[in-house]
């Protein structure tokens, strides 16, 4: 039971992998950066029900506070081109980056 | 068995990622597949039983280096240049040196073996005494605190050292930043407000 849910999980993470390989804009390779954290943390509490020792978890749990901080740090990065700027200032993106066509950069406050 | 095919399709991951960090230009697209590789890594870790060294692995390289590489992004190009020639004789060394440490490690005594060299010389009597001898019930606590307890306090220093360099360079430059763009605001204000920030208003205006 638990190996098939193993092997589930690492076919996503498959499918989010070659999201992240093909992704033509930034965003489809930071939803495919999250969607693989978020495997790795499912994969971590599979394999420790699967070994019979699930106390894992909460190291599972960290793994998906670090997932979450990580993404929002590149998303910050995207929108401001910089870590240094607050929410106050108007975002200037950065110059290169390939974005979606309708660069929606007034999402935030 | 179950774990085996796991782990096989896990270095498969990884060795996709690795291929695809080498094929991109986009340097974004790179920070980005290194920190799914850091994540395969941990996975992979957790799959032998190193929970530790995956949540090291998962802190540091899923985490901070993606967020610290970004910072350099934010400083530097987005695109990677091509090579103006492709290195033939590095990839032929590369290629050699891997291949004989490759065959080295058929030497190596196998993956848990009882007898092999390094669990006949302390491990037994860390397991054995480590108990009596220190009182904490995990054996890799004990080692790291008390029989090791040197290094480990030298390891400390080594990390809190790199810590305080860490914060001196960026606060200093970031101190340094503020009080330039905020002089004209209050001058009378800013008189007595620091050393730092006094020595830099005198030199601005000689």
């Amino acid at each position: 039971m638990f190996a098939v849910t193993a092997f589930a999980v690492l076919i996503a993470l498959g499918i989010a992998l070659a999201r992240a390989f093909l992704g033509p804009t930034v965003f489809d390779r930071i939803l495919a950066v999250n969607s693989v954290g978020t495997k790795t943390v499912l994969l971590i509490a599979v394999l420790g029900f699967l070994t019979g020792r699930p106390d894992f978890l909460d190291i599972a749990i960290v793994y998906a506070l670090i997932n979450f901080i990580g993404v929002v740090a590149i998303l910050k990065y995207v929108q401001y081109g910089d870590f240094a700027l607050s929410g106050n200032v108007e975002p200037v993106p950065p110059g290169n980056v390939e974005r979606a066509p309708q660069g929606d950069g007034e999402g935030g406050q | 068995m179950i774990i085996t095919l796991i782990d096989i399709i896990l270095l498969t991951f990884m060795g996709a990622t690795a291929f695809a960090i080498l094929r991109l230009r986009s340097l974004f697209a790179v920070v980005m597949l290194s920190g799914i590789y850091s994540l395969l890594a941990a996975s992979m870790f957790v799959s032998l039983d190193a929970v530790d060294v995956a949540f090291t692995e998962a802190a540091v390289g899923a985490g901070i280096s993606t967020v610290l590489m970004m910072a350099v992004l934010a400083l530097t190009g987005e695109r990677e240049r091509l090579p103006a020639r492709t290195p033939i004789l590095p990839l032929v060394v590369v290629t050699l040196t891997g291949a004989a440490l490759f065959y080295a490690t058929f030497e190596m005594p196998a993956f848990g073996d009882a007898n092999a060299p390094v669990n006949l010389h302390v491990a037994p009597h860390y397991l054995k005494n480590s108990f009596a001898e220190v009182g904490l019930p995990n054996v890799v606590t004990s080692i790291l605190a008390s029989y090791r307890g040197y290094d480990t306090l030298g390891e400390v220093t080594v990390i809190f050292t790199a810590g305080v360099a860490v914060m001196l360079l960026l606060g200093g430059r970031k101190g340094d930043d503020a009080g330039i763009k905020r002089e004209p605001a209050d001058d009378a204000g800013n008189a007595d407000s620091g050393d730092d920030d006094d020595r830099d208003t005198r030199g601005g205006a000689a």
